[in-house]
């Protein structure tokens, strides 16, 4: 019994993640096929003109926001923290999935994530460019950006490293380059498939030059899997590290309602929320449009539901947490900002969060709705404009309202806070859709290691 | 099949070398061309009539708050009007060239051109009254003008140089009666007055806040 576990184990893995009679090379044809397609299809095409012209208004508008100043936005006294910040903890949240599903997934030994993961990780990188580009837009002289790097300057300026903001942008960058070795070195064995199976010149330089000479021998592979292994290892801690710190930009505040210690771990759990509905998002329209179900199948699906329940009912349970928090307290200030958020004049921003981020994710006790693509599909959008709902209420609910009601007043976004916003969809989609057309969106090494070939056991001997 | 010739097995090496020789010489530039230590020190622009700093405030010995009236009272020292030349050469060198524009000046009533020389960007607050009064001494920031035969900016200005003073322990301050000295020396016991400068000026100096500067 105990013998044939680990073969039979690794079958049934294989029936479950990879369907049919797949084999190395029909998965090497499949994937590769796509960069290596003569004729990109028609969807590609459409979605990429879309993109492009949100990349258009997102040029634009930052054009138009250089020129005059971040006066064109809506942000005023007491709402001095509008659009700009809600969208850049939003897409910096997106981007967490990337990590978790590469890195502690993979420390796991969880192989479902083969299938998605150079998914994930590539969405972690453009989600972070476009996190990157808020704070870097926000100050408004736009110029002086490189005062934001501990630079010897005429000034005699140094970065302020008691405040938050500053952690912030550390801990951003630090991320976004974790995440962009992790993901190079990840695509190098497949760029080096690549390069082998190029038939032009062009090709053969290109993807030799980004394949470092990889040749795939067995020296190679043992080194590349302990540098996988030690990238893993550091980017797991940036999982809980980097969302923590961006919630210290509100938490290590004074304000009621940004003023609590369950803000890291509450962070954590809906940036890892939000990346995996993104993550969903994404893998639902690549593998339509690409015809990979049967590498992306209704079983990765599943496990993706199940983490964002998971994740979902943590939400959840900080919002109550932070009601009770703000009741038991005692402090008039604390009530005032929870019950504010709840009844106060944006309640519908509130209900908004709770419906998309704590009742909608219940459907996924259930394994029908966890394999029912349609449902899936609008649920993981769901869950993102509930996370982009989540971080306008602690933005702009709690500042709307503070201490003194004299200081009281509304916020409404202008015009071109939401072209900045639809432009970074620009961003990534553009750059997601080139990475679609010209690398290997699942891992082609690492989607073999869930065939049984990939775990040969020599009887009983090993 | 070699895509590749066999020198581009040197490429790490060579692109590691470059990249690195690359950023140190551009930061080396940026840092010391593009700092006012290079782009503002040593600024002399012609002006108008000859006038020598060297001839009148340091040969002749006349006190610079004869002509920077507003020295002690304002926030700028104050370029002196054509009256102020004129108070002497009414009667000395009344018939020399150089001082032909100041005579034109005088007589049309029009005040001459001077070029700036010493410039704060706008957005910056600097009062020479407080400075003067406390003790910071004209060549503290000016340089030796007495010397001077064409005035030219001596220290970079730069916000760096206002801060090395301003958040200095011992910062070039000296008795009040002795700012406008250009030989002064420090005495013996000039610890012992940095150490009371210190302890009257401690409120009141800035020292971190941006809006005593930036207001």
């Amino acid at each position: 019994m105990q013998k044939s576990d680990y073969k039979s184990r690794a079958l049934v893995n294989a029936e479950q993640l990879l369907p049919g009679n797949q084999t190395f090379t029909s998965i090497t044809n499949d994937i590769a096929g796509v960069p290596e397609q003569k004729k990109t299809p028609i969807q590609w095409w459409l979605l990429f003109g879309l993109a492009l012209s949100l990349l258009g208004v997102f040029a634009g508008s930052l054009g138009y926001l250089i020129w005059e100043g971040t006066g064109i936005w809506g942000i005023n006294m007491p709402v001095a923290w509008g659009w700009a910040i809600i969208n850049f903890v939003w897409w910096v949240g997106i981007g967490h999935a990337g990590t978790l599903i590469s890195a502690i997934l993979h420390l796991f030994r969880q192989n479902w994530r083969n299938a998605i993961n150079r998914f994930a990780e590539t969405m972690t990188l453009f989600a972070v460019i476009c996190a990157l580009v808020f704070p870097g837009i926000h100050i408004g002289r736009i110029w002086v950006a490189y005062w934001f790097f501990p630079l010897p300057n005429q000034m005699g300026m140094w970065p302020n490293f008691r405040s938050p903001l500053i952690w912030d942008f550390f801990a951003v960058f630090t991320y976004f380059t974790v995440s962009l070795l992790f993901w190079y070195t990840g695509l190098i064995p497949d760029l080096a498939t690549l390069r082998d199976r190029a038939k032009t010149s062009l090709r053969k330089k290109v993807y030799g030059f980004f394949a470092l000479g990889w040749r795939g021998g067995n020296r190679q592979w043992q080194h590349y899997e302990l540098a996988y292994l030690v990238l893993a290892g550091i980017s797991t801690p940036l999982v809980l590290s980097v969302h923590s710190v961006v919630s210290s930009d509100f938490a290590t505040s004074v304000i009621p309602g940004w003023h609590t210690t369950i803000f890291p771990p509450y962070f954590v759990a809906g940036a890892i929320y939000s990346g995996f509905g993104m993550v969903m998002t994404l893998s639902i329209i690549a593998r339509k449009v690409y015809n990979l179900g049967h590498i992306i199948t209704l079983e990765h699906l599943d496990k993706m539901a199940q983490i964002m329940l998971l994740t979902g009912c943590m939400v959840g349970y900080a919002y109550a947490m932070e009601f009770f928090v703000a009741w038991y307290s005692g402090n008039p200030y604390e009530s005032f900002a929870f019950v504010n958020r709840a009844l106060g004049p944006y309640w519908w921003g509130y209900w908004a969060m709770i419906f998309c981020n704590v009742v909608v994710p219940q459907f996924f006790w259930f394994t029908k709705y966890r394999r029912h693509i349609p449902f899936l599909f609008i649920t993981s959008i769901l869950v993102n404009i509930g996370m982009w709902f989540e971080r306008f209420v602690i933005v702009v609910i709690t500042l709307h309202r503070d201490f003194l009601p004299g200081a009281w007043a509304m916020y409404s976004p202008t015009i071109w806070d939401v072209a900045i916003y639809l432009g970074t969809f620009g961003l990534f989609f553009t750059g997601f859709l080139l990475f679609l057309r010209f690398l290997p969106m699942v891992s082609i090494a690492e989607a073999k290691l869930v065939l049984p070939e990939s775990n040969p056991h020599h009887g009983d001997d090993h | 099949m070699q895509i590749f010739p066999k020198w581009t097995n040197n490429f790490p090496g060579i692109f590691l070398i470059g990249a690195f020789l690359l950023l140190f010489s551009l930061s080396a530039f940026i840092w010391y061309y593009g700092s006012p230590y290079y782009t503002d020190v040593g600024y002399a622009p012609k002006q108008p009539v000859p006038y020598s700093h060297k001839l009148h405030a340091g040969d002749l010995g006349i006190d610079c708050r004869y002509c920077h009236v507003g020295v002690e009272q304002g926030y700028s020292a104050v370029i002196p009007p054509t009256e102020t030349c004129m108070g002497c050469h009414t009667y000395v060198k009344t018939d020399s060239d150089k001082l032909e524009l100041v005579r034109q000046s005088w007589e049309t009533g029009m005040p001459i051109e001077w070029v700036k020389v010493h410039m704060l960007p706008e957005y910056a607050y600097f009062n020479h009254s407080v400075h003067v009064n406390d003790g910071v001494a004209c060549i503290t920031c000016h340089g030796n003008i007495a010397e001077m035969e064409v005035v030219y900016q001596a220290e970079p200005l730069s916000m760096d140089w206002c801060l090395d003073c301003h958040r200095s322990d011992s910062p070039e301050v000296r008795p009040v009666s002795e700012v406008t000295n250009m030989y002064w020396t420090p005495p013996a016991d000039y610890d012992k007055f940095i150490a009371s400068w210190m302890v009257n000026h401690a409120d009141e100096r800035p020292v971190g806040d941006c809006q005593k500067c930036h207001r």
